[in-house]
């Protein structure tokens, strides 16, 4: 086996890695690796502690399934904890609260013996709890080192590793005084353990699995063969049934609960957001965590002496085979679990003694009258005590009452101290009428049943060795049997405490609750919680408050605990949020609240509402009156956002009128510069029709000749009026978008060959040259007649252009990667440099321009740039080409 | 010979001027936009101008404007002959200087007795 100190040293460089680890991830807090939402659903795994990693084996081995429950119960809990935590973690920013007792405290109006009574629960469940891990370690540390029992605490390893853990979590927890504030270092740790453990776990149940033995039905087979087997798989009874619920609906509470558990899920998130990627990371791990329970404890049956506990079954499994490594890994695993447990944990029982016992009670004395850097200090100091207290109490704890109690049954009876907490937690969140007078009724009730059905027995077998007291009950009432109460004899006793102090509390909490009104400012508190369905329904305006309160005294007691610096920050926030002005004496309600809101963090809710009503005078408010205002001020809130609502409805109305309209104008004005330009277009060769024919009619004398020209001019007028005619028509026709394009697949040298041929006999007569460069196959989607039109007024342009004889006009195809370029270039006159511009706009000159178009009718070109468009295509004119005039058709070869 | 120069960019509207003003004794020059029409008045100051507006390169509003700032061109009377048809265009021509207006289409006797009465008064 392996020498202590080699094991103590693994330890020591085991826990400085995690340290440097964390001191890593604190300084990089807001790094994608540490602050996400992996992260945030790995570190909940801190619910699976030594309990799970060692305990789960055992039960699984003794018991069988019933080791399900604890995991089931978390599993079936998450859509319902998603809900739940939504609401807790953004009252919890709200008010920064720091622990489960801040939490119920605050929900019954800042009563510090709610959070008094809710920090002793906790600590007379968690205790124990701890303690059983510090068992664990050491059990398995002997395991390893097959030491046998220690003489005295100093030679006790389990002694140094406890304190160890204690300057583990002094160190990492308690670096700020505001206990709201998160720890990223230290959650990414818990978050690294978690991994490795898991991974631990998993490796030792597919060596169990797949190399002690040939896989799952290997197994099965062997341990099939063992006489009680039936007794393992199944449900024997009813009783076991009824157990099997219980224990699940006991792991629920757990999930919510467990104080490690609300720090880690509410304390420590970050981002409430990270609460959705949690609700099936943490199950799946759960899952993992339990692929392999029921191999390894059948593995441990069929190989290991019976004598053995069946708890350590992982352990022993690979030493028995001599895989000393494996067996150190193990134990490594385990240890993850221990640390990420006993850390936070005892992190959040320190917060919580501090803050909701030690100085509401007493302490808050001497901190007000001290300086705030002293105050920050004894807060740590005060922190940091409780931590060692705590876990070395634990280990006292397992050195006293090192019974045969199994992992198991110690942390069940953790279970159902916590489970106390749970009507106050559950029902307050969703019932206003629960009061705090109930919540501490039913947590006693549910308490005096749990300690009678579950710690005296204990006491009375281990201390008095008395097991009449157990068997026949006290003085022989048989209906007090603690095992037994009222007759009822079908549960074990974790589950009959369970059920029993659960039905007194919840009655107790009920009945009080009806009878009995809380306070106006529990009914406040309750209000808020019970509506809180957003930050905004939690700001300061939803809090009732009269008095008089004036801002330099209240300022006076934030700065003791908080100092200076973040006092006046944080007034500064205040005041701009509000606009108020910071002269003002007198404090209102708003600021009162924000006060304790800021101390909460320091000092707990209980202590915060302490310290602020010390220095301001606050007149009582009755029940009705809060509930009146509490009405009214959601009444404007709901008021006012409809307005808001019908405001920026409005507005959207109005500013889409607006464009439309404008948009109804600028049409409006196109279609009367349209109108305008059609009948000054129609005005000119109208014009000269009439000249002429006037001409002609008063003179008849005139020669025969001259007469011809007249009346050729008349027919040449007509001819343009209907050109011009049938071109305002078509890109009319084309502009409003009536006209869709016949598209269909063309050869593209065909259809410029068409156009070619068709001015033929027009170049023919000037004597024009028309070159044009072949791509044969170039087929695209288009309109022929359409397309045939743009190619032949471009010629026809070209064509009236250039000079006769050496006009040249040349047309070329070039294919490239999406498109196709048609260039159309000729050595004429060119575009007019001040042309450029208008020479697609139909009648741009009508009333902006008094200078004419060069091209006849002026819509040849806007007709071209209609149809190319309407094929995604593009037409321009190359504005630097000198030699003459060069058009550039671009057609697309896809998507047309 | 009364001297009378048209100015527009349609051959066809100028043909049947250029024959209508020549019957009935004129001297007609011809100019097919501002910038020819204010090299040939230079030249040869006319008695009257028959003035397009819409003409490519120098328009019918800034040729009248550069003759009515020469005063050696004063006595050259201008009437506006244009498609521009609307109140306002007809105001600005005349505001500019023009002593009568004509829009297209137009009747050629109507527009010739005007000529007449203006160079012979």
């Amino acid at each position: 086996m392996m020498p202590s100190y080699a094991i103590i040293l693994v330890i020591v460089c085991y826990l400085t890695l995690l340290f440097v680890l964390g001191i890593w991830a604190d300084k990089r807090a807001r790094s994608k690796w540490v602050h996400n939402p992996w992260v945030y659903s790995l570190s909940l795994a801190v619910y699976c502690s030594a309990w799970t990693y060692y305990g789960s084996v055992g039960i699984a081995a003794t018991s069988g399934v019933s080791f399900l429950t604890i995991y089931l119960g978390p599993v079936i809990a998450l859509p319902l904890w998603f809900i739940i935590m939504k609401r807790v973690v953004m009252i919890s920013k709200q008010y920064q609260v720091s622990s489960i007792a801040d939490f119920i405290s605050l929900r019954y109006g800042n009563d510090r013996s709610i959070g008094a009574l809710v920090t002793v629960i906790c600590v007379v469940g968690v205790v124990p709890y701890i303690s059983l891990q510090l068992k664990a370690v050491s059990e398995t540390f002997d395991i390893l080192s097959a030491s046998k029992e220690q003489a005295s605490i100093y030679m006790d390893s389990t002694f140094y590793i406890a304190v160890l853990l204690a300057v583990f979590a002094a160190l990492f927890g308690t670096q700020t005084a505001n206990a709201s504030r998160r720890r990223s270092g230290l959650m990414f740790t818990v978050a690294v353990e978690s991994v490795l453990k898991l991974v631990f776990f998993i490796a030792i149940g597919v060596y169990a699995t797949f190399y002690l033995f040939d896989g799952t039905s290997d197994l099965y087979n062997q341990i099939s063969a063992l006489e009680n087997f039936e007794e393992l798989t199944t449900f024997s009874n009813m009783e076991a049934t009824i157990n099997w619920y219980f224990m699940i609906a006991l792991s629920f509470f757990a999930i919510f609960l467990l104080p490690r558990q609300f720090h880690a899920s509410v304390v420590e998130n970050t981002d409430v957001n990270h609460l959705k990627k949690a609700s099936w990371v943490f199950p799946l791990y759960l899952l993992l965590f339990n692929v392999f329970v029921i191999f390894i404890a059948w593995a441990g049956k069929l190989l290991l002496p019976q004598e053995l506990n069946p708890d350590y079954y992982i352990l022993y499994l690979p030493l028995a085979h001599g895989h000393k490594l494996l067996g150190l890994m193990v134990f490594l695993g385990g240890l993850s679990s221990v640390i990420s447990m006993v850390v936070i944990s005892a992190l959040a029982l320190s917060t919580m003694i501090s803050n909701n016992l030690i100085i509401p009670y007493g302490f808050l004395k001497v901190l007000n009258k001290r300086n705030p850097v002293a105050n920050v200090k004894s807060i740590k100091n005060i922190r940091r005590v409780a931590i060692f207290i705590l876990i070395i109490g634990a280990y006292f704890f397992y050195v006293n009452f090192n019974v045969q109690l199994s992992l198991f049954s110690i942390g069940l009876i953790a279970f159902v101290v916590i489970a106390q907490l749970a009507p106050a937690f559950f029902i307050g969140l969703f019932w206003n009428r629960g009061n705090g007078f109930a919540v501490k009724m039913g947590i006693l009730a549910g308490s005096i049943i749990t300690f009678y059905t579950l710690a005296l027995p204990f006491i009375a077998d281990v201390f008095l060795q008395d097991s009449l007291f157990v068997a026949q009950g006290p003085a022989g009432i048989t209906l007090l049997k603690p095992h037994m109460l009222f007759g009822l004899d079908f549960m074990p006793p974790v589950t009959h405490a369970f059920f029993w102090s659960m039905v007194f509390n919840l009655m107790v909490y009920l009945i009080f609750s009806v009878i009995r009104k809380g306070d106006y400012r529990e009914r406040n508190y309750a209000e808020l919680v019970v509506n809180a369905s957003s930050y905004g329904d939690m700001q300061e305006n939803a809090f009732v408050w009269r008095g008089e309160a004036y801002v330099p005294e209240i300022r006076k007691a934030l700065v003791k605990f908080l100092g200076d610096k973040r006092t006046t920050r944080a007034l500064d926030i205040f005041y701009r949020k509000y606009g108020l002005d910071p002269k003002e004496e007198k404090a209102d309600a708003r600021l009162v609240n924000f006060s304790e809101k800021l101390l909460t963090g320091s000092i707990g809710a209980a202590s915060a509402k302490l310290v602020i009503s010390s220095v301001v005078k606050e007149q009582p408010v009755t029940l009705p009156e809060v509930l009146k205002i509490l009405e009214e001020n959601k009444e404007t809130i709901r008021t006012n956002k409809q307005l808001q609502q019908q405001a920026y409805e409005l507005q959207r109305l109005s500013n889409s009128l607006k464009i439309a309209n404008e948009s109804l104008i600028v049409q409006d004005k196109q279609k009367d510069e349209f109108l305008d330009t059609v009948a000054h277009e129609l005005k000119t060769p109208t014009a000269s029709i009439r000249a002429a024919s006037e001409i002609l009619a008063d003179n008849d004398d005139m020669p025969v000749a001259l007469k011809q020209k007249f009346l050729d001019n008349i027919v040449a007028d007509a001819d343009r009026l209907g050109i011009i005619i049938s071109n305002i028509l078509d890109l009319e026709k084309l502009s409003s978008g009536r006209e869709t394009m016949d598209k269909k697949p063309h050869q593209l040298n065909n259809t410029l060959t068409k156009a070619v041929d068709g001015t033929y006999q027009l170049a023919l007569k000037k004597g024009i040259t028309i070159t044009k460069s072949h791509l044969e196959n170039l087929v695209l989607h288009y309109d022929e007649d359409r397309m045939l039109q743009v190619f032949t007024n471009l010629l026809s342009n070209s064509i009236k252009f250039v000079s006769d004889k050496d006009g040249i006009i040349n047309v070329n195809v070039l294919e490239r990667d999406n498109d196709v370029l048609i260039t159309f270039s000729d050595n004429g006159k060119g575009v007019p440099q001040g042309d450029m511009k208008y020479i697609f706009d139909k009648f741009y000159q009508s009333n902006n321009q008094t200078i004419r178009k060069p091209l006849g009718s002026g819509m040849g070109l806007a007709i071209c740039k209609h149809i190319i468009e309407s094929h995604n295509g593009n037409i321009e004119v190359d504005q630097h080409f000198k030699d003459g005039a060069r058009f550039y058709v671009t057609l697309k070869k896809h998507g047309l | 010979m009364k001297k009378i120069l048209i100015v527009d960019d349609e051959p066809n509207i100028v043909m049947s001027l250029e024959f209508a003003f020549q019957k009935l004794g004129y001297k007609v020059f011809i100019a097919r936009d501002g910038s020819e029409a204010l090299t040939l008045i230079n030249e040869n100051i006319p008695d009257l101008i028959i003035l397009d507006i819409m003409m490519p390169q120098v328009d019918g509003y800034e040729t009248i404007k550069q003759v009515k700032t020469n005063p050696a061109f004063a006595k050259a009377k201008i009437i506006f002959l244009s498609a521009k048809s609307k109140p306002d265009d007809i105001e600005k021509g005349l505001s500019l200087g023009a002593d009568a207006y004509f829009t297209k289409p137009f009747s050629v006797k109507s527009l010739t007795t005007a000529v007449d009465n203006l160079i012979n008064n």
